[in-house]
């Protein structure tokens, strides 16, 4: 194939790649989305498979199957719950991938490079490989997190800032270095820092608790993105940099959505430690007045039944306790009742942006009714029963009312305006920012403590159980 | 002195606990004459009986309300026969009215009182000290369903509320009875029906629930109150709210209005005189606490109303807000019905008795259900509906100085904006450094980059404005399918190991770059492949 038809080729992928970005921008169009990306995909690979600088096709098919048959056993065996962590893995393959691909490239030196352009293709081998091998390690750490295997408080290290920038120095200076290099001798400052930049990105993911994970996975989408795109830069092909560019800017307004919801900074975040603070105003801080009242099953049951507006409100807490399935049941059960029955989900529930929706998705709740905090915000004071199940920070009233509070200025959902609100939730314990609920205080709340997924269950078979005299009435009028 | 207090109940607490017998609960026939409602329905004794406790019921006590005994025994009460048992063995006696001579018996009920037991029901201990005196004198417990302070945490205890709200209903309803005309408008072959106009004076529960009714009877309503508060409800029932030129606010303590000045009144006047004439039913519901009721409606604006309207007092017990009003009456005034009566929730006994009788299981259960059944003075509810502990006098309760729900919105809009105006400022200046740097980092570039890198960086540069672009328009709910569609399109990186692994075969270049391939792919498949089968799930 012509190097020309090559280009013809990427410029196709690049279109089909953005189309399939674009397709996303609703649910009815996000399938036909898919496709694009996936056929643009084909056309890149077969183009760059079937141009003169590629000939080992017999190592490329052995590398080609296993790869594409792990990642479709991993995609169809996925728990849409463990999704972050799918993502995390595949972004820390990504990072891995650019590093080898870096090293690769540097062990072949392209000859005709010369004086300034050398300089730059060593600059860009050396950026991407950094880059790559922190999303790599702080991909898997994100990964270990999500998965529990790690704990999910952060890691604070004495002097971690001070760590951070000596480790950041020693890669410049070992950049510098491995510039004044030639023949390959530049080898050995370039696997040190490689060695550096990992340790930097199990440093930076550890030190990031977990309900910042949102901003983190979003973080490490949109390196793994500039990583391909410093590929790009080293291979002269536009097709990586278009498409590591895509990546990249699509991480970095996710993180930027993120931070937002969190009404935090982004490099605060990235800094790590948000409950660094927060163990010492708890405790000193005064606690809400008043008590809170627990309720019970029965009763949650007979609200929900003599309401005629709900909205349920989840949080990571329903996906920890898989909880997505019984809910659904009982949105279904209440809508078959005309009960107005809507969600809310606020930017960062979950561990990963769009967390919440999916696993609705996937319990067969309609995406229709499933709504932004912004679009149902104003739609409280008219509600009935607000059921919020495992979440606890993004529904804080304290973010509004009190200046002094950690959380202060975040956006919540105005949850405490409805009639009802019923929190479901394993204790009192305050939640990730270690700030208390005065939520859980106010009059018109009933703690329903315990598992969420037994609770939503049993709550569901009660509502079952009520229903059953009323079908058999509307039967017997049916059949009069 | 509190603590003094707390002594007594403990020990008053602990014979129960050495017995750990399951309290008894009488539930009485009502005597006052004409008295339907009862203090319990079946339906509230299975929660009362599901809190621990055991109940008696007095042979006939719901038949007013139509509730028979059958029901009450399939319930699992036990029926008594007559009165006199039933309040000797009872631990706890819940009534609708206060205590009054029995005409059977002979005897008055305060009489029959256990010594140490409880006594529950409405009381008005300010309007009743003789009652109070005689109540004391058993040395019994006694609280004041009346009494229940009304804020947000006791409103599912508040029977004033629930009598109010039946009351309010029913008062549309007894207007409609009396009123020679339909309330919704309509247009018929045989011609255009007008709808009717009704006023509602005073929004509180009774108003609201008045205003809800004659609004879905198809009325046109306007309210009027003195507490501007109330404004929002009115208009969320579809309701007019009336209002005056003249600023003052009416709000009083425990969500009543407080007497309004000279001047307010006269303009209040006016408008009531100008809407007399227009409407054809006029509802009341202004009740001061402790004070006769105020005079809303006079003698002239009732002349002035059209022949067949309709007035119904609410305030008739309390001396009523209009003039010619006949408290226990229904009466005609110059062409105008006045309905006075007092009744109105007992004529709509099934439904208040099972409010009150819910208000009751609410309160009890409050107060710990039967095992843990205390009078914790600690409890503002139930230290505010306390009149007599073991026959001391604890009425009036010492007050929590609480103002009615204020509009407390400027205090927490105030806190945002200066927050949110430094936010802006030192973005606005981060931005001008970030443009400035970004501006000498292209000079830079452009003195000295060769041009095949200044090719690909404007590639880049505008692949990520397209990303920025496109990336917004993304709906938040497709955010994980976001990531999993772009990891899949990183895998892309595979190029790079492609064009690495054709040389030798045993090379470190190709080696890595083979290694590279197999990650990518696991990207590329897995990314799609998972994408695909969540967009699946998507479903409207």
């Amino acid at each position: 194939m012509s190097n020309n038809l090559l280009t013809v080729a990427y410029i196709a992928a690049s279109a089909l790649f953005i189309l399939s970005l674009g397709g996303l921008s609703n649910q009815e169009s996000a399938r036909k989305g898919n496709v694009y990306g996936i056929i643009g995909m084909a056309i890149a690979f077969i183009a760059t498979a079937l141009s003169s600088q590629v000939t080992g096709y017999g190592l490329l098919g052995a590398m080609i199957l296993p790869g594409a048959i792990i990642g479709a056993i991993l995609a169809a065996r996925v728990a849409m719950t463990s999704m972050p962590e799918l993502v995390a893995i595949l972004h820390s393959f990504v990072g891995l991938a650019a590093v080898l691909v870096g090293l690769a490239n540097y062990l072949e030196p392209d000859s005709s490079l010369v004086g300034v352009e050398a300089t730059i293709h060593e600059i860009e081998i050396f950026v991407g490989i950094f880059i790559g091998a922190i999303t790599f390690t702080g991909s898997i750490i994100a990964f270990g997190k999500l998965r529990g295997i790690i704990g999910s408080k952060p890691l604070i290290l004495p002097a971690r800032h001070l760590l951070n920038i000596a480790m950041l120095v020693g890669s410049v200076w070992l950049g510098v270095q491995f510039m004044g290099t030639e023949n390959l001798e530049g080898l050995q400052p370039l696997l040190i820092m490689t060695g550096i930049a990992c340790v930097l990105g199990i440093h930076l993911v550890a030190a990031i608790g977990g309900a910042d994970m949102p901003v983190v996975i979003s973080m490490l989408n949109s390196y793994s993105g500039w990583a391909a795109a410093a590929a790009g830069f080293m291979l002269s092909n536009d097709l990586l940099i278009i498409t590591g560019a895509l990546v990249g800017s699509s991480g970095a307004i996710l993180s930027y959505i993120m931070c937002e919801a969190m009404n935090r900074s982004f490099i605060s975040v990235i800094l790590g430690g948000f409950g660094e603070g927060a163990g010492k105003t708890s405790s000193g801080g005064s606690k809400p007045a008043g008590e809170a009242t627990p309720t019970d099953v029965e009763e949650v049951t007979e609200l929900l039944l003599g309401a005629k507006s709900v909205i349920i409100v989840p949080g990571y807490g329903m996906a920890a306790a898989q909880a997505q399935h019984p809910v659904s049941e009982i949105t279904k059960f209440l809508r078959d009742r005309r009960v107005n029955v809507r969600f809310g989900i606020h930017p960062v529930a979950g561990r990963m942006p769009g967390h919440m929706n999916v696993l609705l998705a996937e319990a067969n709740v309609p995406y229709d009714i499933v709504l932004e905090m912004d679009e149902i915000n104003e739609d409280f004071p008219e509600t009935d029963v607000v059921l919020v199940i495992g979440a606890n920070d993004t529904v804080n009233p304290s973010a509004l009312e009190d200046p002094e509070s950690q959380i202060a200025g975040m956006p919540v959902m105005f949850v405490w305006n409805a009639a009802n609100v019923v929190v479901m939730k394993r204790s009192l314990a305050s939640g990730y920012a270690g700030v208390d609920n005065p939520l859980f205080y106010k009059e018109n709340t009933q703690m329903l403590f315990g598992d969420a997924k037994q609770n939503v269950a049993a709550i569901q078979s009660k509502l079952v159980e009520s229903a059953a005299p009323v079908i058999t009435t509307e039967k017997v009028l049916v059949a009069s | 002195m509190t603590i003094a207090v707390d002594k007594e109940v403990e020990t008053g607490q602990e014979p129960t606990l050495e017995l750990k017998k399951a309290k008894t609960i009488g539930i009485p026939k009502e005597i006052y004459p004409n008295e339907c409602r009862v203090a319990a329905t079946p339906d509230t004794v299975k929660k009362l009986q599901k809190l621990g406790f055991e109940v008696l019921m007095e042979s006939g006590a719901g038949e007013a309300a139509n509730f028979l005994d059958d029901a009450y025994k399939s319930a699992g009460c036990r029926i008594v026969r007559d009165a006199k048992t039933l309040w000797g063995e009872a631990d706890i006696v819940l009534k609708v009215r206060a205590p009054q001579m029995h005409p059977t018996l002979r005897k008055h009920e305060a009489e029959l009182l256990r010594k140490d037991s409880t006594l529950i029901s409405f009381i008005w201990p300010a309007q009743n000290q003789e009652l109070l005196d005689k109540l004391a004198a058993t040395k019994a417990t006694v609280m004041a369903m009346d009494a229940i302070p009304r804020i947000s945490r006791a409103q599912k205890m508040d029977a004033l509320s629930s009598m109010a709200n039946i009351a309010g209903y029913r008062a549309v309803i007894e207007a409609a009875n009396n009123f020679g005309r339909f309330f919704t408008g309509q247009i018929t072959a045989a011609g255009k029906v007008a709808p009717a106009k009704v006023m509602i004076i005073g929004a509180g529960v009774a108003g609201l629930a008045a205003i809800g009714a004659a609004k879905s009877l198809g009325a046109i309503v306007r309210a009027f109150d003195t507490r501007p508060v109330v404004k929002d409800q009115v208009e969320s029932l579809g309701a007019e709210f009336l209002e005056l030129d003249f600023k003052e606010d009416g709000t009083g303590q425990g969500g009543y209005a407080k007497v309004m000045s000279k001047e307010f009144i006269e303009a209040e006047m006016a408008l009531f005189a100008q809407q007399a004439k227009e409407v054809d039913i006029i509802i009341t519901t202004a009740l001061i606490p402790g004070k006769k009721a105020p005079l809303l409606i006079t003698e002239e604006m009732v002349k002035s109303m059209k022949e067949g309207s309709v007035v119904v007092d609410l305030a008739a017990e309390q001396g009523g807000n209009c003039a010619v009003t006949k408290p226990n009456e229904v009466s005609r005034y110059e062409g105008v019905t006045i309905i006075g009566l007092t009744d109105l929730p007992s004529r709509m006994a099934a439904q208040a008795s099972q409010l009150y009788g819910s208000n009751l299981c609410h309160l009890l259960k409050d107060m710990g259900g039967s095992e843990n059944y205390k009078v914790d003075f600690e409890d503002e509810v139930v230290r505010g509906a306390l009149v007599l502990h073991e026959g001391k006098v604890t009425w009036p309760a010492p007050k929590p100085d609480r103002p009615a729900p204020k509009p407390a919105e400027p205090a927490k809009t105030t806190a945002a904006p200066k927050v949110a105006e430094k936010a802006t400022k030192s973005q606005s200046k981060t931005g001008f450094l970030w443009i400035l740097l970004a501006g000498l980092a292209l000079v830079g570039l452009g003195i000295g980059a060769p041009p095949s890198f200044l090719s690909h960086f404007t590639v880049f540069v505008l692949a990520c404005f397209v990303g920025w672009q496109v990336i917004w328009n993304v709906t938040p709910a497709l955010h994980t399918p976001l990531m999993s569609v772009t990891n899949a399109i990183s895998g892309i990186i595979i190029l790079g190991g492609m064009l690495q692994i054709s040389g030798l075969p045993t090379s470190a270049t190709t080696i890595l770059g083979a290694i590279a391939i197999l990650v990518g792919t696991i990207n590329i498949s897995g990314g799609f492949l998972v994408t695909q089968r969540m967009l699946q799930m998507f479903q409207k």
